[in-house]
Order: structure tokens, then sequence, then C-alpha cells
């Protein structure tokens, strides 16, 4: 296998863009990727894309999008694990540039949100979960991570004011990046008193409808060591599968894949847990903060909720978790946000995250979740 | 809209309970499946899961997809039946405040939903406090 690296990234600020369609999102931050890693040909398009079928009608992106990037007839491939689809982009590129068959490949994430009104959106997104024994009983995603969330108070004690604070820490690091959606503080009363979506979870929890995108160029170590920046590396790719139906879970707090996922990326990288500088993750939910954290081995099991409230994930702590804002804060255009983790991780294994930057970052993780749990894409990079 | 085959084929799980027991480890999958997660044994037989069990977790849903807004707010739980399977549905005819982790719940069959224009009436499976 050849080692890959990730010479170009690419992202536009996220939010509600009516003015924008899905092709326009995605081929700006295409372009800025590419002019990033100074490349203006690429052997392979790989985009990740949730749902756009239900989203804006259109299927057969991996065409559109090499078209509308000026780079047909190279070969693409849409793939999809609900809100892992970026995450699973990155690992088939990852893995097409390993293998040899492509030396630069752009590895893209979209999703066009706001083309359709909130109901419509919620079904979509609905779509990630059992259609026939979830969402048939009237369940939403916010519901879904109720129930975790309900399950993990009663087992671990984890207490309302817990999830509110991973709500602050990422708005505190979102007010940071310009480029988030939401890029300003909230206050732990603010969460506590906003509007409930489903007991425990309330709108500040939950992780908004946004329109975005996020691209990276990746090609062989070798040939961006030619190069004038620093060498970010992709050192270990890992994924996972759990059944989409929370209810046949063994174990209703415990994200199964994610662990599963991380345990090959440790084997792979050759590290453990507490060697990681800075953490992305799924964060689409307060609570799937703290189950992640968990099941990635940064935080004994049930104790998530306490390192969060001592500050051991906000910036200058001991793991600083989601310096980019996270879902909750940058947005979470579902395709996309697998991409955009692994943006993040370069520009802080870079040093170019500005005022977020975690000092002497060399080691980074990403995971990006789908459905309630039922996939998970870590994924390790390193700065040699 | 979905056509009534899509409604029609789940009938036997949604009205009846029914349920697939693998005849080589025992697992129980609901809804049946072609083969058994546990032990990858393709070989079931049909039972009807038990019609009572506890509360392992629940939610209020406050925001409901299109097809539940006259229902809102309302409880959706994971319970527990007496025969271990864990089933996802509505809990109802409960006050919100007396909804608790364990309590004890019996299945109903139920209207779940309907479509609206002449379109299918959809039932199913609730709980209710036993």
């Amino acid at each position: 296998m050849r080692e890959v690296a990730v010479i170009g990234v690419g992202m536009n600020k996220w939010g509600e863009h009516w003015e924008k369609s899905l092709r326009q999102v995605f081929t700006e931050a295409a372009i800025l990727a590419l002019d990033d890693a100074g490349v203006d040909k690429i052997d392979s398009l790989i985009v990740g894309c949730m749902s756009s079928g239900l989203f804006v009608g259109q299927e057969h992106l991996s065409s559109l999008l090499a078209d509308y990037i000026g780079q047909a007839p190279v070969p693409a491939a849409r793939v999809e694990s609900a809100c892992a689809s970026g995450g699973l982009a990155l690992r088939m590129g990852f893995i097409e540039v390993a293998s040899g068959m492509s030396d630069v490949v752009l590895v893209g994430g979209v999703e066009k949100m706001t083309d359709v009104d909130g109901h419509e959106a919620t079904y979509a997104l609905g779509t990630a979960a059992d259609q026939e024994y979830e969402c048939y009983h009237g369940l939403t995603f916010p519901g879904l991570y109720a129930l975790i969330a309900r399950a993990h108070m009663e087992k671990y004690g984890t207490t309302r004011e817990q999830l509110a604070m991973v709500a602050v820490k990422n708005h505190d690091n979102g007010s940071l990046n310009p480029l988030a959606q939401y890029p300003f503080k909230v206050s732990v009363e603010a969460v506590l008193n906003s509007v409930m979506v489903a007991d425990p979870l309330r709108i500040l929890d939950c992780s908004p409808i946004t329109d975005g995108a996020a691209a990276l160029i990746l090609c062989p170590v070798e040939t961006a060591k030619k190069l004038k920046k620093p060498v970010v590396r992709i050192t270990a790719s890992g994924a996972a599968t759990d059944t989409i139906a929370l209810s046949s879970r063994r174990e209703i707090t415990w994200i199964e894949s994610t662990y599963q996922a991380a345990k090959r990326v440790y084997a792979m990288a050759g590290k453990k847990p507490e060697e990681i500088d800075v953490v992305e993750v799924h964060d689409c939910f307060t609570i799937a903060e703290i189950c992640v954290m968990e099941a990635l081995g940064l935080v004994e099991k049930g104790k998530g909720g306490k390192a969060v409230e001592e500050g051991l994930t906000s910036l200058h702590g001991k793991i600083p978790i989601n310096t980019s804002g996270g879902l909750k804060a940058k947005g979470h255009p579902v395709g996309a946000t697998g991409v955009a983790q692994a943006i993040e991780i370069v520009k802080q294994l870079r040093e170019e995250a500005g005022p977020r930057q975690v000092k002497g970052a060399r080691v980074g993780l990403t995971q990006n979740m789908g459905g309630s749990g039922g996939s998970s894409i870590v994924h390790i990079f390193e700065r040699s | 809209m979905p056509t009534p085959s899509r409604y029609w084929r789940e009938i036997p799980q949604r009205y009846r309970l029914e349920a697939a027991k693998c005849k080589n480890c025992g697992h129980i999958a609901f809804p049946p499946r072609l083969v058994c997660p546990r032990c990858q044994s393709r070989a079931f037989e049909t039972i009807i899961l038990a019609d009572a069990g506890k509360i392992v977790t629940y939610t209020i849903i406050r925001v409901p997809p299109q097809p539940f807004s006259d229902q809102a707010p309302y409880a959706v739980g994971i319970v527990e039946l007496d025969d271990g399977v864990r089933v996802t549905g509505q809990i109802v005819d409960c006050a919100f405040e007396e909804l608790k982790i364990g309590k004890k719940v019996k299945i109903e069959f139920r209207k779940v939903y309907q479509e609206g224009e002449a379109g299918v009436i959809y039932y199913g499976y609730k709980f209710v406090p036993a």
C-alpha cells in the first residue's frame, strides 16, 4: 500500500445559501481545494452525499459534479452512508490512492438542504433510520438521540447541564471559525431555555440544517514531498457498521460502530487514544459527542459528561474536541461533514487554524457517523 | 406516498408481532430476518412476541414528522418485552410525568397515523401502562 497525503483543502462559508445550487456549492469548494493543492488535473473524483435525491431531486452526482468542476471524463463515484457519506468518500479516495489505482483524487462532500421545507428535510434525514420500525412510529432523529440521552443520564448520571456544555464549548470554538454557519457563543442558560424538540433535547442541542460542501485533494506521500508545504499524511482509515435500528443494539448508550472503527485505526496507525492531539467528532446532537468520546477511548465509559464539565475537551484542554465548532456551530450539510472534519484536522496540523490553533498539534483524528450510529468512519492524520 | 403493498407486507409484524426465532442459537429477530445476526444460521421458526414489558428509554416528540403533526406532543420509547426483545413504539394513555424508565407497559393494537384524502389508515402496536 502507498502512503497517502492530503495536499489541498477547500471549503466555503456554510449556511443557508438560497442563491446557490448544489452544483455551485460543490464546485466552489472543489476549486478552493484544487487551488490550495496547485493541481489542475485529477485522476478521479469521489463525492459523498446523503440524499440529493430527496433534497434537490437530483441523483447521478458523480457525472454532474465531475463535469461542473471541469474534469470530465475522469471516473467519478458518489458514495452514501447517511451522515457519514463524507467520511466514507474520504476512505474510498484513500483506498484508491493507496492502491495505486489513481495518483490524484478529489474527495468531496456536499449537501444542499434548504431547497425543501422543514418537514421534507426531517423526512429526508429520517431515511437514515429504520423506516419501517422507527420512523413508522413517529420517531425523528432528535428523538433517536433523545432516547440515547435519556438512557445515558439514567445509567451514568450524566446531567442536562453537561449536555448543554457540549453546545457551549462547540459554539465557543465556532465563534473563532469564520466559515461556521453560527459563529457565535451560546450560554448554558440559553441552551437550557431553548425550545424543547424531543425531551430531554432542546433546539440548541441539535446541529442545524445547512447548505455546504468541502473538498480535499489526495495524492501519494512521495509526490506530496515535492511540494513546498507541510506534509499531512492519512496514516489510518477505519470503518464499521452496526444495526440501523437503535432497539436492536445490545447497549443503547454505546456506539459500537465507532468503537470498532477506532480499534482498527489505532492498530493501523500504531497510536493510542492518549497520543491524539486534536479530534473532530460527529456531534449531530450534544449527547452524540459524549457517547463518541467514550467509544473512541478518549475517556472512560460513562465519564463523557464529566469530562466535558471539567473542560478536558475545550480548546485549551487536554483533548481538544471539535475545534472547528463541530456540527453544532459549523453546520451539518450531512454529506459534507466528514470531509470538513478532515479539513479542520489538516489545518490544525499545518498550523493554519488561526485563533483556534492547538499548539504543536501533530496527530489528529476524525470520527464521522451515520444515523444513530449504524455506521462510523474514523481516520488518523499525522504531520511528519 | 407508499403503495399499499409496502404497508400490506408488514402486517404480520405490525398486527400480530410475528418474529423469527433462530433454530440454532435461539436469538429472536424482530422484524424477521433471513440470516441470524448472532450465529449466521438461516433456519428460523415464526413466533409471536410477548405482549408486555418495561420501558428501557423514552422521549416526547415535540417537533413531529408531517404525518404525525396532529398528534404532537407524543411519547415514543424502546420497550424490552418479557421475552427480552426490544421494540420501538409510541407510549400512549400515559401522562408524560408518569413516564419512567422501568415502568411496566403492555401492547395494544391502535391506529398509528393516516394519510389524508382517502389514503390508507396505518395501524400497529402501541404501548400503554400495564
